[in-house]
């Protein structure tokens, strides 16, 4: 197999990437690979996960003295920067400044969109929670076209990841609502 | 069930075959979960801890997944016991150092246990042969829904089920495939395969997890996103990654066998040798020799039907599972000579691999 770049060495490097859902497949040599920095560690854009945090969290910074505790369970911000780790459930309330930050960091997303126990009001409306819910939204037509806005906004807007996310969630809401 | 007959049954996965089970070891996934009104395990205090557990482990003993399980305190266990389940990756290192108001519950065929009070209340973990991540996380999906009734979740609608550490929010779900990648290894790809996974996302760690080294070949990989992706849409994403890995590890060994044939029969030939010859052999040797042989077995050199024997020596010549067998404490020195006994004992039947009717099957080959 020769080198998808000078097409006349022999590929000798597979780099396989995910971007957008896709798997992108390219055959290199090494001298090529040299050249477009694939061999390189540090040249990627991608950032090192540890490093978004440092530098994202505002739970990190600020003084001892007048720090936050949680009153559930005693837990502090120091303490916090030291475990990495939180004290209870209650924490995430109460250190959420700076918490989106760290949790875009981590993960890119911060909205959890996955499965819900059924004793949540939107256990059975798993749409309800994979996209932002206005307070006290409970009506499933207005929130579909709520979502249906949303996703003319991210193709204006080019966002392809969000508006693939939106039509999925757009299609199983009117499977559960019948429409099509 | 008591530990013992724990003990005398290799886990299921060992015994039954999975698909893409000669790349793919084992699927294993893991739910993270804590209760409403107790702080996270490593904060709580002793009696805040042992509420926890005095809660969860009637809850998860009634299932009727868990009939008959195995359940223990972890001050109920001796440390041998407790590193014989670690071996067996049905609890954590960090849950094995774990004392009062920490527990383990099991199934009877180790396809399912849970850690209560390891860095969460609850730790469930489902395992199964091959590349079965969907079907492991089902498995367990349907536990944790049963479970729901009785113990109600730390939950957030923003930041879903709330665990200890922020990088188990959302889903508190982490899906992980144990890989057999010798073809990586021998022709060096295998730094550029972690470095390329790491960029997407996906963790790959040696065989006892975190900060473990790599032995016999064998890498763990995992997602480390949790928070804004379906459960479902991670594990597909891992599922095409592997895929991948498995092409990319099936194309190294054929070009190895291509460009480098007498390395490869070196590399399975002096493995045969050794284990079935050497009176003294540490874990580490032993191991990398096994994954030979292993390979030997994918590339059918050596009769397929050694493949179930490979796997159970891998876990049964671990530190812990020697010392249970030996019925007694052992110093390492001591350790290395019981290991190569049961290694020449389990190949006693072992033929020397034969090369010749693939590499002449190779030369008529159009490729």
């Amino acid at each position: 197999m020769n080198c998808d770049i000078c097409h006349t060495e022999k590929a000798t490097i597979f780099f396989s990437q995910m971007a957008e859902g896709k798997l992108q497949k390219v055959n290199l040599c090494k001298a090529c690979a040299d050249d477009k920095g694939v061999t390189d560690p540090t040249g990627f854009a991608l950032a090192d996960m540890l490093e978004g945090m440092g530098k994202q969290t505002a739970v990190e910074t600020g003084p001892a003295r007048n720090e936050l505790v949680c009153g559930s369970c005693g837990f502090t911000q120091t303490d916090f920067k030291k475990t990495g780790r939180f004290g209870c459930a209650d924490c995430y309330h109460v250190f959420d400044e700076g918490l989106d930050g760290l949790l875009e960091a981590m993960h890119k997303h911060t909205r959890h969109v996955g499965k819900v126990p059924q004793r949540f009001p939107e256990a059975n409306d798993r749409v309800a929670a994979s996209a932002p819910v206005s307070p006290g939204e409970t009506n499933p037509r207005a929130r579909l076209s709520e979502l249906r806005q949303a996703l003319s906004k991210s193709v204006e807007d080019e966002d392809y990841e969000e508006a693939a996310r939106l039509r999925d969630a757009i299609s199983r809401l009117e499977t559960i609502l019948g429409e099509s | 069930m008591r530990f013992s007959t724990l003990l005398k049954k290799p886990a299921e996965w060992m015994r039954t075959p999975g698909p893409e089970n000669d790349i793919v070891m084992t699927s294993r996934v893991r739910l993270a979960r804590n209760l409403v009104g107790f702080p996270f395990p490593g904060w709580a205090k002793k009696d805040d801890r042992t509420r926890v557990m005095e809660k969860v482990r009637p809850a998860l003993e009634e299932l009727a997944e868990m009939k008959d399980s195995f359940s223990e305190e972890m001050t109920q266990l001796t440390a041998i016991e407790k590193q014989v389940l670690v071996e067996r990756h049905l609890i954590s290192r960090e849950h094995a150092a774990k004392g009062p108001g920490c527990a383990t519950v099991m199934n009877r065929k180790q396809t399912v246990s849970v850690m209560i009070n390891e860095e969460d209340h609850l730790r469930m973990q489902a395992i199964r042969p091959g590349l079965q991540l969907l079907a492991a996380y089902r498995s367990l999906d349907q536990i944790d829904t049963e479970l729901e009734d009785d113990l109600p979740y730390a939950f957030d609608r923003q930041y879903g089920y709330l665990t200890a550490c922020p990088t188990n929010l959302g889903t508190g779900m982490r899906a992980s495939a144990m890989l057999h990648l010798p073809g990586l290894v021998l022709s060096e790809q295998i730094n550029q395969t972690i470095q390329g996974a790491n960029k997407i996302g996906l963790a790959v760690r040696g065989l006892y997890g975190e900060g473990t080294e790599a032995l016999a070949n064998l890498f763990q990989i995992s997602n480390q996103n949790t928070l804004g992706m379906r459960e479902e849409d991670i594990i597909a994403h891992l599922d095409r990654v592997i895929g991948q890995l498995i092409a990319n590890e099936k194309n190294a060994r054929m070009k190895i066998l291509e460009d480098r044939p007498t390395m490869m029969q070196d590399q399975i030939g002096r493995a045969f040798a050794v284990l079935k010859y050497a009176h003294i052999i540490s874990s580490k040797e032993a191991l990398n020799h096994l994954s030979m042989i292993r390979l030997g077995c994918d590339l059918g050199f050596i009769p397929e039907e050694e493949r179930e024997c490979i796997t159970v020596l891998l876990t049964e010549i671990q530190p812990a599972h020697l010392q249970i067998s030996a019925k007694c404490k052992l110093s390492p020195e001591e350790r290395d000579i019981l290991r190569a006994d049961i290694i020449r004992k389990s190949l006693i039947g072992l033929t020397p691999p034969d090369f010749g009717s693939i590499l002449t099957d190779r030369d008529n080959d159009d490729e």
